[in-house]
């Protein structure tokens, strides 16, 4: 080490105090901004959304497409908005594990020690998972529209659609960060997340019609908050078919606003749920 | 008046499954403006939580805690500007470089665009981090991220600054670095608080030295003061055979003025003596004229591990290698 010669009696340089909104405007931004550049690193995140909906895309329509039949339409056509929120739902996982290993290697204990918004954080982090998604989101629609998957309704429905599965996701992304800090694992939380969202995905309209389901299955299929993520997406892209059964209940009929209530509600919950725990969180 | 002053802290944590553990169990403290005191003890003496109490990460069960007079527990939003944390394991992102890492902290003390990236390049200077300026920290060794990290806690000039650590897990060479960097902040004025769990590092980097066992401070004072209270010199002998032992111990008993600690397999034996030159000489005479052979013989003043053993009972470390980062919670 070179001899090292401080002036650190200097008293604390401060800019100008600004508001407290800018001071929270900045620092979400300077920790989204972290994250950013965190997927830009890590290369693997990168490959992960955008080369696995790719490949979801093509193994549903070229496997599944010849055996499911979905009248009126084509399974292409059906099974779109189901790999959309499968994905971004899987998406806003990352999160969960990114605070548990935050906490991991100490640096939630440098931001707690900071005169920083303790949201700011999680904004960045649930920011970041935004991100992630909106490009998997574009890389799937594009490699949909190259399958054959068509958009049959209005630009303002179609806009509609990616605004709900992003924003779902987003409301998810503070779940898991929740979890996350309560787990504190980042392995548990991978395998956690698997185990409850395989099951939300997969009982549900994402790859199959619900009504094909045997009845205690399909009761939760109907409502599930999945089920009516994808039955919005799927209106609103105009992918069902005039005529095609609707599930006789209120969820299913009215997907949209089950989905923005559903939005609602889990960031009512979750924001503050998840600020708090962070506030008194420490590694180890 | 001091500058850092905690009363009373207690802090309870129950592992799932075990026993009730008082990381905290009524830790008094007292640190003056400008000072550098070191909180020495064990793993689990309760340093680290301590540090967390102070630097507004956890709550204590109960007791009181003012910085600079503001109340820690009451008003964290005030500490925290005018506090520099370094904590015992690098809390550095290890997907930004070195360059981003600084700049990322100075904009969340709120410091500024401009501010924050003047502020980081004179950091990257100051503590010859060049290397890692525009490079991922994930590459770097453990050295070159706690340097990273202790410039991190020195951002915005902190009037208190809280060292967990610094040296733990460090290479030999790093920890002397470490120490210049330490001895050369402390030379400005800063008030430091350092825990370590090395003698030598207390009685190298502190001014003043609180000795914590078991979440309380158990003796204070200055390095030369810790010694005094011990008394007079040491003679230490040690054996060429472990045989020999319950015959030395003897004969230090006879000379010495304590009851004499074997260590080293029986081979390395210690008694107290208030006036050592001479003890020293009837006991190498009554050892020569035993037989027993000698591999080594000497006084020695008091190092902090004998007050360390003499206030708990038991030694400070195991070894002196650096500890490996498996510490539980503490």
């Amino acid at each position: 080490m070179t001899t090292t010669t401080t002036t650190t009696t200097a008293a604390t340089t401060t800019r100008a105090a600004a508001s407290p909104i800018a001071d929270w405007f900045s620092d979400g931004w300077i920790t989204t901004r972290r994250n950013l550049i965190k997927i830009k690193r890590v290369p693997d995140i990168l490959v992960f959304t955008t080369l696995q909906p790719i490949m979801f895309v093509l193994l549903f329509t070229y496997v599944y497409a010849g055996v499911i039949n979905i009248p009126g339409s084509s399974y292409t056509e059906f099974i779109m908005a189901g790999i959309f929120a499968q994905t971004i739902v899987f998406g806003s996982t990352y999160s969960g594990s990114a605070m548990a290993q935050d906490l991991k290697v100490g640096i939630i204990d440098r931001f707690r020690t900071l005169p920083m918004s303790p949201s700011a954080v999680l904004i960045g982090r649930t920011n970041g998972d935004l991100f992630i998604n909106a490009v998997s989101l574009a890389v799937m629609m594009t490699t949909g529209l190259i399958v054959g998957w068509r958009i049959r309704s209005t630009p303002l429905e179609a806009i509609g659609a990616v605004a709900l599965l992003l924003l779902f996701a987003y409301a998810f992304s503070w779940v898991m960060a929740y979890i996350g800090m309560t787990v504190r694992s980042p392995e548990v939380i991978n395998n956690v997340s698997f185990l409850i969202l395989f099951p939300l995905t997969f009982i549900s309209n994402a790859f199959v019609p619900s009504e094909t389901l045997p009845t205690p299955l399909r009761v939760f299929a109907e409502f599930n908050p999945v089920s009516a993520l994808v039955q919005a997406a799927r209106h609103l892209f105009g992918n069902i078919p005039p005529g095609a059964p609707v599930a006789d209940n209120w969820v299913q009929r009215n997907p949209e606003l089950t989905v923005i209530i559903g939005i609602i509600v889990l960031l009512v919950v979750f924001v503050p749920l998840a600020i708090r725990k962070f506030d008194r969180v420490s590694s180890r | 008046m001091s500058f850092i002053e905690a009363a009373g802290l207690t802090k309870t944590y129950t592992p799932r499954g075990s026993k009730p553990v008082h990381a905290l169990d009524g830790l008094d403290l007292a640190v003056p403006q400008g000072t550098v005191t070191a909180l020495l003890g064990p793993n689990g003496a309760g340093k680290t939580t301590t540090v967390k109490v102070l630097t507004t990460l956890i709550r204590p069960d109960s007791g009181s805690a003012r910085i600079g007079g503001i109340d820690v527990l009451a008003h964290p939003q005030q500490i925290r500007p005018i506090i520099g944390v370094s904590g015992q394991y690098a809390a550095v992102d290890e997907y930004l470089t070195g360059f981003e890492n600084l700049d990322m902290v100075g904009r969340l003390y709120h410091l500024g665009a401009k501010q924050s990236r003047i502020r980081a390049q004179e950091l990257i200077t100051l503590f010859d981090l060049e290397e890692a300026k525009n490079r991922p920290v994930k590459g770097f060794s453990g050295g070159m991220r706690r340097r990273i990290d202790l410039a991190g806690a020195l951002v915005t000039r902190p009037q208190v600054l809280f060292l967990d650590e610094p040296t733990t897990g460090l290479d030999p060479r790093s920890r002397l670095g470490m120490w210049d960097v330490i001895n050369s902040l402390v030379g400005q004025g800063t008030t430091v608080l350092l825990t370590t769990q090395y003698l030598e590092e207390a009685d190298q980097l502190a001014d003043s030295i609180s000795v914590i066992d078991d979440g309380k401070v158990i003796a204070e004072g200055t390095s030369d003061e810790l010694k005094a209270s011990i008394g007079g010199q040491r003679i230490e002998i040690t054996l060429v055979d472990p045989g020999d032992s319950s015959a030395a111990v003897e004969v230090l008993r006879r000379f010495g003025n304590s009851e004499p600690s074997v260590g080293g397999e029986g081979r390395e034996l210690t008694v107290d003596a208030a006036h050592a030159p001479e003890a020293l000489q009837h006991v190498l005479a009554e050892l020569g004229a035993r037989g027993i052979r000698l591999f080594d013989a000497g006084m020695r003043r008091p190092t902090l591990d004998d007050v360390f053993l003499r206030l708990t009972g038991h030694v400070a470390t195991e070894d002196d290698a650096p500890a490996l980062q498996t510490q539980g919670r503490h």
